[in-house]
């Protein structure tokens, strides 16, 4: 029998096959080609080396960018808050002793840790990535088994280069047919998440296949693999293409010359065979995709935008029930209400998810020509100074400035406001980011997770609102995509 | 690490599903680059509400946290086992665990058992209806005991040997050091390295 993505990228990095089999059997050892270290989950790690007297193994495998506490304002002042510059400042200490590849607040390259690792062309298919971050599952839209994983771990793979793994089941997710206008990666995966629960993807790494993934930019299939975890899943991959590899060439680190021949016909081998089978498979029709819009706590209560708020009755299983409740009360909604009456305070387009450049063009291009509510405030910020740089060459600074919007500095801000960008208690926010748990934003803010478009047509409403809501204007958009 | 055999201690019953691990610990708890000291930190948000289950007598000075099913999801932050431990709990019971929470827990000896969801009802029932009664987690014969209630927990085995052998990871690994040297020598050369750095 073939075998699947995920199964052949596992098999090309056992270091040592663990002991044992079937319920017996001890987890593998892998190898780990990329480690990405942020300032959050690493300071302790490093500490536990120090302790033990361990070098890093692998430093040239290691690379470190500071992006949770980061402010998005005045970032060439000290940070105020104390608390987040102490770990920053130790990231940078830690670093310099450990000879890792640091890229700080203001630098080029400095921004959120899921950004700069493609961007730099370090992502590249075929390889294992890890990083202390459960949002490292983004990196699989190059092919790559990408896990975040905890500190302990951190420090093993620092230590070791290597981790000890656990087999995984497989998942095939197919999604086929063209997606309507409007309708974009986020709402796929928000739609997969919805389907299969919180928890339907535990234990399992998910493939994305199927005519409407493949027809996906890179930076639109990196939403989809970034949100894989909300659905409990290891991983999500999508097999590399010749989307994938025009992505690539030319980036900083991709392969150079004969290694680049020699990568990409590796990286062509890099396909579920055939004859491979999966363990579960999941259908969905993109034809049939509407935006969507989550209205509770956790990301797999979400609804197409058109529907209504639901109504606890509407779950059998009563822990769905009670949590639904529980959801309806801290959201502050009403059974039955239509989603797009729903108003909002703020608007936030950002975070690992949905901060790419085709992200940031997606939104001009809906809000190019037309005007912000007046009572909506609006964040942008790019995922990393390097997509700021190409934003504001294209422009899209202008876009944002003139609609009313703040334009920022690049860092995770308000997805999980460790810096100062945070909700207020009751605050309601349209957020392009990942996770809408209670007190997540900001205590006692309320979050409506929404695609980049989604995002813009609510800024300018008021109100969550797809594009197709939006009167027409006169200004054509100057650029079209499918990404977002 | 220290050793996990048995552990017996007051019962907490939280009647919720997905305790996601934003509410274990909230993120601006992570500022902090220790390894201790955040039982203040645990479950902040909810702890803030008098009526929050650990607000509670008997149940604040609970080792044996009852969940619903999905607990740990989310974010990656093992903050959330330290939380718990440094709190005063031992294990954890739930009929699902997200994956890097219970790999985390493994790795810093908090015991997460997955319990099968009726029998957490049952556990549930027993709790509340005697708040104090004291759950033992027995992780040699992997079963839990509450009042009349007995049922078997599921662990993997390698996590449970680790546990009951109380194993550091590292050092475990480190045994293996040639295998990984010689791994390797060979890895391609069109795999990319961080160093020396190469900018736009």
């Amino acid at each position: 029998m073939g075998k699947t993505l995920a199964e052949k990228v596992w098999d090309a990095h056992v270091v040592r096959k663990g002991d044992g089999e079937g319920a017996n059997a001890q987890p593998d050892l892998l190898f780990i080609d990329l480690h990405l270290v942020h300032e959050v989950t690493s300071p302790q790690a490093f500490e536990g080396l120090r302790l033990a007297g361990r070098p890093l193994r692998r430093p040239d495998l290691t690379i470190a960018t500071e992006d949770h506490n980061t402010p998005t304002l005045d970032i060439d002042k000290p940070i105020a808050d104390l608390t987040s510059r102490t770990q920053i400042e130790t990231l940078r200490n830690n670093c310099k002793e450990f000879g890792v590849r640091l890229h700080s607040l203001g630098d080029a390259e400095q921004g959120i840790v899921h950004v700069v690792g493609p961007q730099l062309g370090l992502t590249q298919p075929g390889m294992t990535v890890v990083c202390g971050d459960s949002h490292t599952s983004t990196h699989g839209a190059f092919g790559a088994l990408a896990m975040g994983i905890g500190t302990s771990e951190v420090e093993h793979v620092m230590a070791t280069q290597t981790l000890s793994l656990k087999p995984f089941k497989t998942m095939a997710i197919n999604v086929e047919g063209t997606l309507r206008p409007g309708v974009t990666a986020k709402d796929i995966i928000l739609a997969v998440i919805a389907k299969i629960g919180t928890g339907g993807g535990q234990g399992y790494v998910l493939e994305y296949r199927g005519s409407a993934i493949r027809a996906l930019s890179m930076d639109a299939r990196m939403t989809i693999c970034n949100m894989s975890i909300e659905a409990g899943a290891r991983a999500g991959m999508v097999a590399p293409d010749q989307t994938t590899y025009d992505y690539m060439q030319g980036r900083p680190h991709a392969p150079q010359d004969a290694d680049w021949n020699a990568a990409v016909e590796y990286w062509n081998t890099l396909r579920t065979d055939d004859d491979a089978r999966f363990d579960v498979e999941v259908d969905l029709d993109a034809e049939t995709l509407e935006p969507f819009v989550t209205w509770g706590t956790n990301p797999g209560q979400g609804v197409s935008l058109s529907a209504e708020v639901p109504s606890p009755e509407d779950f059998g299983d009563e822990n769905a029930k009670l949590a639904a409740e529980r959801a309806l009360q801290y959201m502050g909604l009403e059974a039955g209400t239509p989603m797009k009456d729903i108003r909002v305070d703020t608007v936030f387009l950002g975070s690992c998810t949905n901060s790419r450049i085709e992200d940031l063009r997606a939104a001009a291009d809906i809000i190019r020509g037309r005007e912000k509510d007046p009572k909506v405030r609006m964040l942008v910020v790019p995922g990393s100074a390097r997509v700021r740089l190409e934003a504001e060459a294209e422009g899209l600074d202008k876009v944002f400035k003139e609609f009313g919007a703040e334009w920022r500095f690049a860092g995770c801000s308000m997805c999980l406001g460790m810096n100062p960008d945070q909700l207020e208690p009751g605050e309601r926010c349209a957020s392009t980011s990942n996770r809408n748990f209670e007190g997540r934003q900001g205590k006692g803010g309320r979050t409506h997770l929404v695609s980049p478009v989604v995002a813009a047509a609510t800024a300018i409403r008021g109100t969550l609102s797809s594009p197709s809501d939006l009167e027409p204007v006169a200004v054509p958009a100057s650029t079209t995509t499918d990404a977002a | 690490m220290e050793k996990f055999t048995t552990h017996t201690g007051i019962g907490v019953p939280l009647r919720q599903s997905n305790v996601d691990t934003d509410q274990i610990i909230p993120a601006v708890y992570l500022k902090r680059i220790t390894r201790t000291g955040f039982e203040d930190a645990l479950f902040a948000g909810w702890r803030k509400d008098e009526s929050f289950i650990l607000n509670q007598e008997p149940f604040s000075a609970g080792s044996v946290l009852v969940a619903g099913p999905d607990f740990g999801t989310g974010s990656s932050r093992e903050h959330a086992v330290w939380a718990l431990k440094d709190y005063g709990f031992k294990a954890v019971l739930s009929s699902r665990f997200a994956d890097i929470f219970r790999g985390n827990s493994g790795k810093q000896g908090l015991l997460a058992a997955q319990v099968a969801q009726d029998d957490i009802e049952l556990i549930w029932k027993v709790l509340e209806n005697a708040p104090g009664t004291e759950v033992k987690v027995d992780l040699v014969s992997k079963t839990v005991e509450c009042g009349n209630v007995v049922a078997p927990f599921d662990i993997d085995d390698y996590t449970r040997w680790r546990l009951l052998e109380g194993l550091d990871d590292i050092g475990l690994t480190l045994q293996h050091e040639e295998d990984i040297t010689a791994y390797e020598a060979t890895r391609p050369s069109f795999k990319p390295k961080t160093l020396p750095a190469r900018t736009q």
